[in-house]
Parts: C-alpha cells; structure tokens; sequence
C-alpha cells in the first residue's frame, strides 16, 4: 500500500502487522519528565503513543507539546485533537506547528464537555466537529490548502485518525457514523474501550457489511481494570461505556489484591480475542495512570516484539 | 419566545438600594409567559422591594408599572409621564428591553431584573425548553426539525459523540441527546440515508461571532 506520510504508525498498519498503540496523559504541571518517563516505559512495546488533549476538560500540559517532547526522544507520537477549546485558525494553525515538528499522525476529537473538567464555567468552542476536523487535515495534507483555499507551500505530513465508539447509543447509526467518518478521510480508527466483546463482534461484522475495514484501519480499544471498583464505575458513570454484569461479578470474584491482574488478564484475552476478528488492524491499549503495565498486557497478548520499522 | 428568570431578590436590592425613587417596570409579552417579567410580576416585585426597604430601615419610594412590550417606541406612550419622573427603572424586560429603555432614557439608570436565559417554548405550564439560538443559518431542513446549534451541548454538526446514552445527553440524564432525537426524526421520515450526508461547514459569521446582527427592510 502507497505511504502518505512518514507515520511509523501508518507504516506498520500498511505493511499487513496489527499495530500496537497506547496513550499517555500530561502532566498537570510544566515538567516534562513526567510524559519522558512514560513514554520510555513503553516504547519498545508500542508503535506509536497518542498524547490526550486535556482529557476530561481537566487543565494540563498542552498535547502538543508534550508530543515534541516525545518526537525529541524519537518516539512516534499521535497529536489528539480536540475542537472543544480551539476554533479553525488554531486548529489549523496547531496543525502547521505540529507537522513541524516532525509530528506525523493526529487523532481528530470532539473532546469531553467542558462541564466534566476543572473549569466548568469556560466558553466552550465547537467551531468545527471532529469530522469536519478530519476533513480539514485531510484537505491541508493532500490538496495542500487551507480551508480559506489558501495555498499552503509545505503541506503538513499528517496520517488521520478519529475514534469510533461501538457502544454510544443510538446503536443503528454507529456504522453509519463510522462511514461518515471515513467518507471525511479518516485512515485509522481508535476505538471506544472494549468490555462487551460480544456487541463489538456485532458492530465489526456490520462494518464488515460495508466494506469499511478495506477502507480505514480499526484499532481496537483496550483498558485493563484496577478493580471491580473501576469497573463499576465505568459500569455506572461513564457514559457510552459498556461494561457486562459478569465481568464486574468476575472482577468482585478475586480477592482485592489480585483483582489488578484479573483485569490484566481480562484485557489480555480480549486482545487474543479480538486478533481473530476480520478487520480488526491493531489495538489502542489505554492503561490509564498505569503506563507501566502496557508491557506486560502487549507480551501476554503475543504482540512482542513489535516491527522494526525504517 | 424570549425566556428569562428573575434575578435573586439579594442582587436586586443591590443595585437599586441607593436610589430615593424606583419605578419598577414589567413588559407583558414574552417574559409575561414565563411568569417572570410581566406587569404582574412587576407588581410582585415593587411589593417585595418595598419590604426589603422597610426591612432595611432604606426610604425609597417604589412604585410600578408596564407596558406591552419594551423593545418598540410605540408601546412606550402610556407609560411617558411615568418613566419621565423615575429617577431609577428596575426593567423586567428581557435584555433587548432594558437596552431599549436605556436608550430611550440617556440620563436615566435602568437595572435588569431578569437574566435573559434562552430563546425556548412553552413544553407545559411552567416548562420552558431552549429550542435555538438565533445563529442565522438555520439547519433545521437537514436535521429533520431538530436543531443541533441549541440541544446539542458541542452544537455537532455530525453528531451524536460517543457520549450519547439511552437518549440521553453525556452531560446531564435530564437533556436529551439532541442527535438520538435527530435520528429517530430522519428514520421517521424515511430519511435515515440522509444522516451520512456530510454538510459544508458551519458559517459562524451569521451567529454572534460575525458581531451584532441587524437587519433593514428596504421600502418602508
């Protein structure tokens, strides 16, 4: 398949191998150790590492940023993006900074509602959506224009992502929207967290009804549990978030100081799983404040070592 | 219509305290609906200042009044000789009308009784819903009569986000999800293929962001 950028992520994706990815949250500070650190701890594990953009509209380090740390430790980053705080001249023109940097993939978000953070009273933005963000990078890489029509001399050299959340309601037009998106040009999609594998293989074959996996690589969403606590929570209070009854009864089956493995374990499995469904292209594994064991989740699942990329 | 709530009676005795004289002036359309800034209401009010004075050990003297509507000169003619002797106007009028008035009246202080809320129905007796929020390109014929500007909290223009649960919106079990209503209206339709229907982008210069907004017919 013909490269477009120089995205290690979209050349491991390309060259037929599932593609592991992961992420890791800044600091709520202006150290940059923090983000260097994580960022060792598991990158001969993954492909490439998304950066969140204030996750939970909570004030961090900017992801921008803390993608150039990264690329500087020759790391292959994934600038999110969310359209919550920035309107079309700063997205496009974070674009343009990003790409100069070298940065070479974007994950295009709508982002949290400003109401979740720690700044509930803010103006939210919402000049564009994410499709239309996608778009637009889309449109900045391969037409070499700005949504003005202007021309942009040096193109930004970005691979284009979006996420897709199997289990959001309503249900019937979550394909639909995943063809949406990539009708936008999404090329990689990172999924929602996957519990309830049963709906995902219900969802995956819907895609595969369309074509869709021919079309974008589906990177399957992955976060391993603490405790049955955490999976209660996201049971109950996340929403769009599908956690089954037996894998909380599962989690409250184990003693409290192995219920961190179990859930170890269980996402595990899921990726085993999961590494059998047609048009399932890699896996997002988001161990959130638990970067350390990424390593271990990606080894249990036989996904070690990872391609040596030029 | 225009909905507005009438302030916390604290922050309103806060501005017009310091006046001697206050008329306090009702507009008995829109926000007479919502029960918060009608002649009635407006009453209601000067009674409850009038306490709050006396309470306060504070001589100020309150009366009231209104008219149909604050923000058009003609309806202003039976209330002249009134507003002429104010030396302070406590407006329950949403804000078109306090500014109205203000400018009516260049050397007269006018305080808002209301905050201005939304632009919204009458669901039920005393339920009011926002329903647009005047952006000036409307959408509501590709959306099936629903309109993601006002009732969807990121205003998507390709909606719903991830966060759509059971018809619900992520931010609050008491909102709708704004897309769960759009699609549902498409399907009702016969419309559904009409949701991958991607539309050009939004042109935000109509809304607020192009700044103030007028509009002239010609010939009149």
């Amino acid at each position: 398949m013909e490269l477009k950028t120089n995205s290690r992520l979209e050349k491991v994706l390309k060259s037929g191998q599932l593609a592991v990815t992961s992420e890791c949250g800044p600091p709520r500070s202006s150290a940059p150790e923090g983000i260097i650190k994580k960022g060792h701890l598991i990158k001969n594990h993954v492909d490439s590492i998304n950066i969140t953009d204030n996750q939970t509209s909570v004030t961090r380090l900017c992801s921008l940023a803390a993608c150039v740390h990264l690329k500087l430790q020759g790391l292959d980053p994934v600038l999110q993006m969310v359209v919550r705080d920035r309107n079309r001249i700063a997205l496009q023109s974070d674009i343009l900074g990003a790409a100069s940097f070298g940065i070479n993939n974007v994950l295009c978000l709508s982002g949290d509602h400003q109401s979740f953070g720690d700044n509930p009273q803010a103006q939210n933005v919402f000049d564009l959506d994410s499709m239309q963000l996608v778009q637009t990078v889309r449109r900045m890489r391969d037409e070499g224009k700005f949504l003005s029509g202007d021309e942009i001399k040096v193109p930004p050299n970005m691979f284009v992502g979006a996420a897709a959340n199997p289990f959001a309601d309503p249900f019937k037009i979550r394909v639909p929207r995943l063809a949406k998106k990539v009708a936008a040009g999404a090329e990689f999609i990172q999924t929602q967290c996957i519990y309830n594998v049963d709906k995902f293989e219900l969802w995956m074959q819907q895609v595969r009804d369309r074509g869709l996996h021919e079309k974008v690589f589906i990177l399957a969403g992955i976060t391993p549990m603490r405790s049955v606590g955490m999976a209660k929570y996201l049971r109950k209070s996340v929403p769009g978030m599908d956690v089954p009854e037996e894998l909380i009864t599962r989690m409250a089956g184990v003693e409290k100081a192995k219920q961190a493995d179990e859930g170890i374990t269980i996402a595990v499995e899921t990726i085993q799983r999961l590494k059998e469904c047609k048009g399932v292209a890699g896996f997002h594994v988001m161990a959130i404040e638990w970067e350390e064991k990424v390593p271990e989740i990606v080894e249990r699942s036989g996904l070690y070592p990872r391609p040596t990329i030029d | 219509m225009i909905i507005g709530e009438q302030k916390p009676l604290e922050e309103i005795w806060g501005m017009v305290k310091r006046h001697k004289q206050l008329t306090v002036f009702g507009c008995n359309t829109c926000v007479a609906v919502c029960h918060q800034g009608g002649n009635k209401e407006a009453g209601i009010l000067a009674s409850l200042l009038r306490m709050k004075a006396t309470q306060e050990g504070v001589d100020i003297d309150i009366v009231d009044g209104g008219i149909e509507r604050q923000c058009e000169h003609e309806f202003f003619e039976s209330a002249r000789d009134m507003l002429a002797r104010s030396e302070a106007v406590l407006s329950l009028a949403c804000g078109i009308g306090v500014q109205f008035v203000a400018m009516k009246y260049g050397t007269t202080p006018v305080y808002p009784a209301l905050n201005t809320t939304f632009l919204g129905d009458v669901i039920s007796v005393g339920y009011f819903t926002e329903k647009c929020q005047a952006c000036g390109d409307c959408v509501l014929g590709l959306t099936g009569g629903v309109c993601p500007v006002s009732r969807c909290c990121k205003r998507l223009s390709n909606g719903p986000c991830g966060g759509s649960s059971n018809g619900k919106c992520e931010i609050s079990k008491e909102i709708d999800c704004a897309w769960q209503l759009i699609v549902d209206r498409l399907e009702a339709l016969g419309r559904l293929d009409d949701y991958e229907k991607i539309p050009p982008l939004k042109d935000w210069s109509k809304d607020r962001a192009g700044g103030p907004r007028s509009f002239k017919l010609e010939g009149i």
